[in-house]
């Protein structure tokens, strides 16, 4: 099943230029997929469009087998759910628990449903100590993880993150990434995350690189880092391990393509001559 | 010395219920005309310690030298607006600060703020654009059109534009994507191997740090938990890891090598050395 089908999608912001060149791609339900590829290539727009907050100018796009069009939009929503870049940007209520109730009142959920709802979700981004803190006492990572409950409460089935790191310290970065990981470990939820971190991309199940608003590459972690001469020309970052292939390549030291450095080490082991 | 803190410390909001002491007796010397990174967890007083530097904020207790001034705790500071023409400091997120109709606007006012004319004021902030890598056609735009990478180039280029001897810089590169990053840090690289000037950078991203920084200062508490040079700080990773901060990739390479049963040495920091230890000690194969 796929989770999203997306065909001859293109979009533009105005008449000089086209943001979204005629894309085609797919992404498996239940699957990590990553979105990657320079500022300006067209990543944040397809996240938008996936969410129906731009209007494509010509293509199809399939959420879960349904068409993206006026009649579906409002059960779309309820499918998708997006976490941005900033985290001072969508913290909406005056405390934690009122910013994750904010979704489930607009969509009329019963107060007496809510607090099970809140707490269960504060629980999976473990904010829930942090209740009826207001935003202005939360670092960034807790903001981010408050963002996170608020779109989970909302049941979606496929989960956009863009850039939902890049503007938080290492110590942020890595709370993000842990709850992504296990939300997506316990639920069959779709991950959709655009983001800049390489070895995000490494552990990833599919990953899709972005250039001037075409596909440049699609494929596996492995299938994408092995085209080394394309990765060149979009002038992408690969993995440590890569590189410290590359170079050893150079020193007539020929190893298979690892994406993780203990794999790397691992096979060099087998070589070593101190043994 | 172009930089001296003596026993600074300084505490926020003295006297009332938000009283927050962020730096304890401090005492630092910055090399002149080197980079020198401030690292250390988000709260630990980095942003703090900088904003000393142009008396943004004032020590409590403490002198510090910049230059050939002096800043005494309790003394109402001198000469206030050449420090702050002679030390830059750039914010986190500086493009939030643009604020003028164009940007050529925008980058010129320092320059006319310190009695720069008109004429010599867009020269000067041209200079600067083109410094920081902004096409002259953005020059007559307004700073809200620009993308997010440019806003900040634009922003730092308002302050180069006032040609500061000392440039601080808290978290440039946070929230740019790899290639802005990469022209970013290549650009204060320049400013200080071209231009002699004398750079802090505030940082998170330790790949930055070992790239292309002189020094390191590590900021734990309010306190000074280190100061060394890049060299000695990642010779290998045990004080990184001592303080919970992710050595980069090249020091964790190593490590695993060394756990695997290689022999790397501390001096190795770059990667076709690395390559040419290991393959010294790998039999031929396949």
């Amino acid at each position: 099943m796929k989770a999203i089908e997306v065909s001859h999608l293109t979009f533009a912001y105005d008449d000089t230029k086209t943001t979204i060149d005629d894309i085609s791609f797919s992404v498996e339900e239940g699957s990590y997929t990553t979105i990657v590829g320079h500022n300006g290539s067209g990543k944040s727009t397809v996240a938008k469009l996936l969410a129906g907050l731009l209007e494509k100018k010509s293509g199809e796009i399939k959420l879960g087998g349904l068409d993206l069009n006026m009649k579906n939009l409002t059960a779309i929503r309820s499918m998708i759910g997006i976490v941005f870049q900033n985290p001072d940007n969508q913290f909406i209520g005056s405390t934690v628990r009122d910013d994750i109730a904010f979704g489930l009142e607009n969509h009329c959920v019963p107060q007496e449903q809510m607090d099970d709802i809140i707490n269960l979700n504060a629980g999976k981004v473990k904010m829930t100590k942090y209740l009826d803190q207001e935003p202005t006492r939360l670092s960034g990572g807790q903001k981010q993880r408050v963002a996170i409950a608020g779109v989970l409460a909302m049941k979606p089935k496929i989960l956009i993150f863009d850039e939902a790191t890049s503007m938080l310290d290492p110590q942020g970065k890595d709370e993000i990434k842990k709850v992504i990981t296990q939300i997506h470990e316990e639920s069959s939820l779709t991950i959709l995350s655009i983001t800049h971190d390489i070895d995000e991309v490494a552990n990833s199940d599919a990953v899709i690189a972005m250039n001037n608003g075409k596909i440049a590459m699609a494929g596996t972690p492995h299938e994408v880092f092995s085209d080394e001469k394309k990765l060149k020309e979009i002038q992408l970052d690969i993995p440590f391990s890569m590189k410290m292939q590359g170079a050893l390549k150079r020193r007539g030291v020929n190893v298979g393509n690892h994406l993780t450095m203990e794999g790397l080490v691992k096979e060099l082991c087998q070589y070593n001559s101190n043994m | 010395m172009p930089i001296q803190f003596e026993h600074v410390s300084h505490t926020y909001s003295t006297g009332t219920p938000y009283e927050y002491k962020a730096l304890y007796d401090i005492n630092l010397e910055i090399e002149e005309g080197k980079i020198t990174a401030i690292i250390g967890m988000t709260g630990s007083g980095k942003s703090t310690l900088v904003q000393h530097l142009n008396a943004l904020l004032l020590p409590e207790k403490g002198t510090i030298r910049i230059l050939d001034r002096t800043i005494t705790a309790g003394e109402k500071p001198k000469n206030l607006k050449s420090l702050r023409g002679d030390v830059g400091l750039v914010f986190q997120f500086p493009e939030y600060q643009l604020f003028e109709e164009t940007v050529i606007k925008d980058v010129a006012f320092g320059p006319k703020n310190f009695g720069a004319s008109e004429e010599e004021a867009v020269k000067k902030a041209k200079h600067a654009l083109s410094m920081v890598g902004l096409p002259a056609e953005t020059y007559e735009k307004s700073p809200l059109e620009l993308s997010g990478g440019q806003k900040r180039r634009a922003a730092i280029a308002g302050i180069l534009a006032m040609d500061p001897k000392i440039l601080v810089l808290d978290e440039p590169t946070a929230g740019l994507d790899p290639l802005g990053t990469v022209s970013m840090m290549s650009l204060f690289s320049k400013l200080n191997r071209e231009m002699g000037k004398t750079v802090l950078i505030v940082t998170h991203d330790m790949e930055q740090v070992f790239k292309y920084c002189d020094n390191v200062v590590v900021v734990e508490n309010g306190k000074i938990r280190t100061h060394t040079s890049v060299q000695e700080f990642f010779a290998d990773s045990s004080l990184c890891r001592e303080m919970n901060i992710l050595p980069p990739a090249l020091i964790r390479m190593k490590d695993l090598l060394k756990e695997a049963g290689f022999r790397i040495d501390d001096n190795i920091q770059d990667l076709d050395r690395l390559a040419y230890a290991v393959a010294r000690q790998v039999k031929k194969h396949g």
